[in-house]
């Protein structure tokens, strides 16, 4: 079998200890970090999102395989920082004010790093002026938004207005998503994407980045 | 009125705790997916301490609690429901701090799949806790003589269905739940983690009913009040 191949396989298994060894062999190789990234650890993870797509397997065995996705990223990681290789994008993610029901926050969150992304996790209870500044500042393209509370849904609206009066809208894009939040609610409030489920939210990110 | 109970009484259901993280009950569920579900109640009865706290509250005073600071919708289920009750109680439960650090702890060590079932069970437990003081106060109710036979409790909360998260703080001074350790963030969020909070009303079955038309209906997808009213009717 390809030994990146057997990279893949290990993430899609959830078996996190033999994603780090084989990530560890193929690194001694001599095999370019990108690729290893790229055709082992995301290749397994993007197997795993479709598997979770067509309902063959459950949320958590999608995050068995972000635990062995990331035991190989914390190997790969310095190499690629230190040979300049850039993230397929930064994301900002947050639950909005006033709501601290951030699991699928947390969900999208853990899947998008398994994709490939950069992603600044501002918590729960984020105002939305701190999810504009920290996504300014940051270079962000995209911030993702969640809300479990229908009195707290209207903040998204808030970040959506403030990114427009900061003439940001269409450079900073945005994602919103959560229990009571539909894709005719994204509509009305000028939000960019709707995710339905944390798998959904990669799919939708990778659009709105223009990454395959 | 404080009252404890046992991890038992509020054991959560495996399909519900499943449900939760989006396996459906018809499912054929992996046995690796089974023992992370035994682990995470085995870890939620290790951490859980339920408490929860309940105080009779007249309809002017609750007229007061309810307006808060303005913030709610325009019309409200609970606005239209509590003044033909015939009678309140405040309440709030909480599963204490140690089950919301277990949770944090899972993620923070990256054990993601069990983090995120502990978490689906707390909240679980959490809703089958504010079930249970529902249950308690209307039982005080009925051995008091104080309720009709055909009279129903249903208990609301801030943050849903247009009662505004900082009448939390309303709710908080008349309550105090500081007693059972639940506190009150800046921005109307309790701590611990799984807490709950909010009304019970007391009222003849027929006086709970209402449509699903309020302005913030159109823009809800889970319609649990549907499944609340239906299961009132079926008591």
């Amino acid at each position: 079998m390809d030994r990146l191949t057997a990279i893949a396989n290990a993430v899609i298994a959830g078996r996190h200890t033999e994603a780090a060894e084989l990530t560890q062999r193929v690194i001694d190789q001599g095999i370019a970090p990108q690729t290893i990234l790229d055709d082992g650890l995301i290749a397994g993870m993007n197997v795993v999102g479709e598997r979770f797509r067509v309902h063959e397997i459950f949320l958590p065995d999608v995050l068995l395989a972000a635990k062995a996705m990331y035991a190989g990223m914390d190997l790969l990681k310095p190499l690629l920082e230190a040979g300049g290789v850039t993230s397929r994008g930064k994301i900002v993610i947050g639950t909005v004010r006033g709501d601290l029901h951030d699991i699928g926050k947390n969900l999208v969150g853990i899947m998008l790093r398994g994709a490939g992304f950069d992603v600044i996790d501002l918590g729960h209870d984020v105002a939305p002026e701190r999810m504009v500044e920290t996504a300014r500042t940051e270079g962000a393209t995209v911030i993702g938004m969640s809300a479990l509370l229908t009195t707290t849904m209207p903040v998204m609206q808030e970040v959506v207005d403030l990114l427009r009066d900061a003439r940001l809208t269409g450079t900073i894009k945005t994602l919103v998503g959560g229990a009571p939040v539909t894709k005719t609610y994204a509509r009305e409030i000028g939000a960019d994407a709707f995710g339905f489920d944390a798998a959904n939210a990669v799919d939708v990110v990778k659009q709105l980045c223009g990454v395959r | 009125m404080i009252l404890d109970f046992a991890f038992r009484e509020i054991t959560p259901r495996r399909e519900a705790v499943l449900g939760q993280l989006g396996i459906p009950p018809v499912a054929d569920v992996p046995e690796h997916i089974d023992a992370l579900y035994a682990t995470a109640t085995q870890l939620l009865a290790e951490s859980a301490a339920p408490r929860a706290v309940l105080a009779d509250i007249a309809i002017d005073d609750f007229a007061d609690v309810f307006r808060g600071e303005g913030h709610n919708a325009p019309r409200t289920p609970v606005g239209d429901i509590f003044p033909r009750a015939e009678h309140l109680a405040l309440f709030a439960a909480t599963l204490g701090e140690a089950t919301g650090r277990a949770i944090t702890y899972g993620f923070e060590t990256r054990d993601f799949a069990l983090a995120s079932m502990l978490d689906a069970a707390a909240s679980e437990s959490a809703d089958a806790l504010a079930e249970l003081a529902e249950r308690r106060y209307e039982s005080q109710l009925r051995e008091r003589g104080w309720m009709e036979p055909d009279g129903g409790v249903l208990r609301y909360s801030p943050g849903y269905c247009g009662w505004h998260v900082t009448g939390q703080r309303r709710l908080f001074a008349h309550l105090r739940p500081e007693r059972i350790g639940i506190t009150l963030t800046e921005s109307c969020l309790m701590q611990p983690l799984k807490s709950v909070s909010g009304v019970i009303v007391a009222a003849a079955t027929a006086a709970h009913e209402f449509a699903p038309t309020y302005d913030f209906c159109e823009a809800c997808e889970t319609f649990e009040c549907r499944d609340r009213l239906r299961a009132l009717r079926a008591r």
